[in-house]
């Protein structure tokens, strides 16, 4: 249906624009979050760019971070008596008597207010819309150790700078170091916690790599294999068989979940990768079924002609029907990885250890352990696991596109 | 039997040894012994004990069990409708031959690739109730009203809707499903029926919808069989199988989880797991029959 007028097109066009911008915000709320120090995460209002802020604090050029902006006229003071002697004070200009030198304290004794005047150096004058700020730091983690200062807006300077450290950080912590270890302040030793209970990311990444690729060659070939039979020998029994496997889809996950897991469990796999890739090294009906479509168009003729030449069944398989259904194949590889990279439901069910966590899982153990404050990382981590497919799939639009509208499904 | 077909019949069955023990070991023998086990306690430690129809009876009367359906089943009528409205509006716009039809097409494509657990995180962050950027931008807009957004996934009265609005985002599969059927619609039908005056909406009404409702039929299926099965994203944002917050989002495949996994009660919920496929049969025919007049086949 082609629009015709220009009215309408705009229409279009604007519907599309409003459209993509709905799909893509989150995953660009996902980067922006992931590149941003952790305080700009919860900044108000939300900031998009990531930035660093510099101020001069104690006479040196010092990564600060802006804390809170100051509403109303105040005051820096700094106590000469009482408690928070010396330490820099924050006030309402209307609490400070500048002839006497004295800040007015509200304090609560006993569930009584009573109001004491607290004798002050005055430190500057401050005006709204001026920010707290803090000294950056990584090392000193207390934070009564880190300088601060009230400072005007021109008084900081800001630039722009994603903190590709997070995602170093969140995989290191993702294996389960603490959060100050992977960020170099303090050691192992200090944290107690032994280095052989932390388990690198490259290994969660290295055991979804072998549960993705071993899944894919064994679907690839075994349901091929199977499809051949069902496709192209005519044999007593076939079709009752391929019935029964068309049946078998209907059935879901649920029912087969508990029985699985026993048999898994008879043969020892719970806690390895096993049932997460072998299972595929024995066909699925739907493969199965899509495969064997596939073959169905391929014209008899070639199989009889290579038949007449003495050519074996396995050996008209194996160099002429395979070799000419490389889509189909890339559609089956394409789709279980996919599956096997997303699954999450097999390794919670099968995997008990952590040196043997599939991404998706260790991403989930993850934010069990670390969610709720630590979004930087967690969107960091997640952006790690995203991306291999999402550069898959600009590789492959094609296979894909086309295999979902010739499947209807993903994996 | 004749030379060559008994040769037919050993290559046959050859090719298709390894499904012949893949389906056995993985699917029938699984499928016998769920429905053996519904009908027996069950607790993986010891052998199962046939019980008769004890697991069936316990579950009519188990409040839980009730409340896991009414949640699935309140999502389902929340997620499946929003899904099929989107995917089919955006379906329709690609459909418009436009320019950069394919560069849109991805757009809408990218967030259904996103691994599940990985958009999960995601979808905590935004609807979180202080910091995330949904309240965030819905927060000076209900304030006109003297209103407080709701905390989404922390408030059991919008903990369902936020997960369809999440499962919204990631209709890219389906739309592509829809688009794909939209293009096989051929140019004349459009064509005589602007010759005979419908304006847009009655060309999409009355040509556009009929021709490709078996496309919709299959989604609506596939899209019932998965919504009742909803179950990673659950897990992973409301922290576990409990359903957090007050059992607002405790749908059947997690009680189901829990049951099996976590109290070891096998037997009952493989019952439970056989009235899952019930309801999917029974809801698939429903859905059959109701559209059965309106689906029409080429």
């Amino acid at each position: 249906m082609q629009p015709r007028s220009f009215f309408a097109r705009s229409v279009i066009y604007a519907l599309l624009a409003a459209g993509s911008f709905l799909f893509l915000f989150p995953l660009i709320w996902l980067l922006c979050t992931a590149l941003k120090p952790v305080e700009q995460t919860m900044a108000m209002p939300p900031t998009f760019v990531p930035r660093t802020y510099v101020a001069v604090l104690g006479g040196k050029q010092t990564e600060v971070t802006r804390d809170y902006q100051v509403a109303e006229p105040s005051v820096l003071v700094s106590p000469t008596e009482g408690v928070s002697q010396g330490r820099p004070l924050l006030v309402p200009r209307t609490l400070y008597d500048a002839g006497q030198g004295t800040v007015k304290q509200v304090t609560y004794e006993g569930g009584e207010k009573k109001a004491t005047l607290v004798r002050v150096r005055l430190l500057k004058m401050v005006e709204p819309g001026a920010w707290h700020v803090t000294e950056r730091s990584q090392t000193k983690v207390r934070s009564r150790e880190l300088r601060s200062d009230v400072l005007a807006e021109s008084e900081i300077t800001s630039s722009v700078k994603p903190r590709w450290e997070n995602f170093r950080i969140a995989l290191a912590t993702m294996g389960g170091k603490s959060v100050e270890e992977a960020e170099g302040s303090v050691t192992a030793l200090e944290t107690g916690v032994g280095e052989d209970s932390a388990v690198s990311f490259w290994k969660f990444l290295s055991n979804t790599l072998v549960v993705c690729l071993l899944g894919v060659i064994g679907a690839v070939f075994s349901n091929a294999i199977i499809a051949y039979g069902f496709a192209r020998i005519e044999w007593r029994g076939r079709n009752v068989l391929f019935a029964l496997t068309l049946a078998t889809m209907m059935v879901p996950f649920p029912i087969l979940m508990v029985p699985l897991y026993s048999v898994f469990k008879e043969l020892g796999w719970i806690g390895t990768l096993k049932p997460l890739w072998v299972p595929a090294f024995f066909g699925s009906a739907f493969n199965i079924f899509l495969m064997r479509q596939f073959f169905l168009t391929l014209p008899r003729e070639l199989s009889d002609a290579a038949r007449i030449d003495g050519c074996s069944e396995w050996g008209i398989f194996w160099r002429i029907i395979l070799p000419l259904s490389k889509p189909v194949l890339a559609v089956v590889a394409l789709f279980h990885f996919l599956s096997a990279w997303n699954d999450f439901t097999g390794p919670l069910l099968y995997l008990t250890r952590k040196h043997t966590f599939t991404l998706a899982l260790a991403l989930q153990n993850y934010q069990s352990q670390h969610g709720g404050t630590q979004w930087h990382h967690l969107m960091a981590a997640s952006a790690v696991v995203t991306l291999p497919i999402v550069v898959l799939f600009f590789f492959t639009q094609k296979t894909f596109i086309r295999g979902i509208a010739t499947t209807g499904i993903k994996g | 039997m004749r030379a060559n077909e008994k040769r037919d019949l050993k290559s046959g069955l050859g090719f298709a040894a390894l499904w012949i023990v893949g389906l056995s070991v993985f699917t029938l023998y699984p499928v016998l012994a769920s429905l053996f086990y519904s009908f027996s306690d069950f607790s993986v430690l010891e052998p199962p004990v046939w019980i008769g129809t004890g697991n069936y009876e316990r579950l009519m009367h188990d409040v839980v069990f009730w409340k896991s359906l009414k949640n699935t089943l309140i999502y389902t009528a929340l997620s499946l409708p929003l899904g099929m409205i989107v995917s089919i509006s955006l379906a329709l716009l690609l459909n418009t031959g436009v320019r950069g039809m394919a560069l849109f097409r991805t757009f809408f494509y990218l967030p259904s690739l996103v691994p599940l657990v990985a958009s999960s995180m995601l979808w905590l962050w935004i609807f979180n109730g202080n910091h995330g950027i949904l309240n965030v931008a819905l927060r000076p807009i209900v304030a006109v009203f003297g209103a407080e957004p709701p905390t989404w996934l922390s408030d059991p009265n919008w903990s369902k809707p936020a997960l369809a609005l999440m499962s919204a985002w990631g209709v890219g599969n389906s739309m592509v499903i829809y688009l794909a059927g939209l293009q096989d619609v051929p140019q004349e039908l459009y064509e005589s029926a602007e010759l005979d005056g419908a304006g847009f909406w009655r060309r999409v009404w009355h040509v556009t919808l009929p021709m490709i409702s078996p496309v919709i039929y299959f989604n609506l299926i596939m899209g019932i069989i998965g919504s009742l099965q909803v179950f990673t994203q659950v897990f992973v944002m409301t922290g576990g199988a409990d359903g957090a917050p007050a059992r607002s989002t405790l749908f059947y495949a997690l009680y189901l989880f829990s049951t099996a996994f976590y109290d070891l009660r096998m037997g009952y919920a493989s019952a439970m797991a056989w009235l899952l496929f019930l309801l999917i049969v029974g809801l698939t025919l429903l859905a059959t029959k109701l559209s059965k007049s309106r689906v029409h086949y080429r």
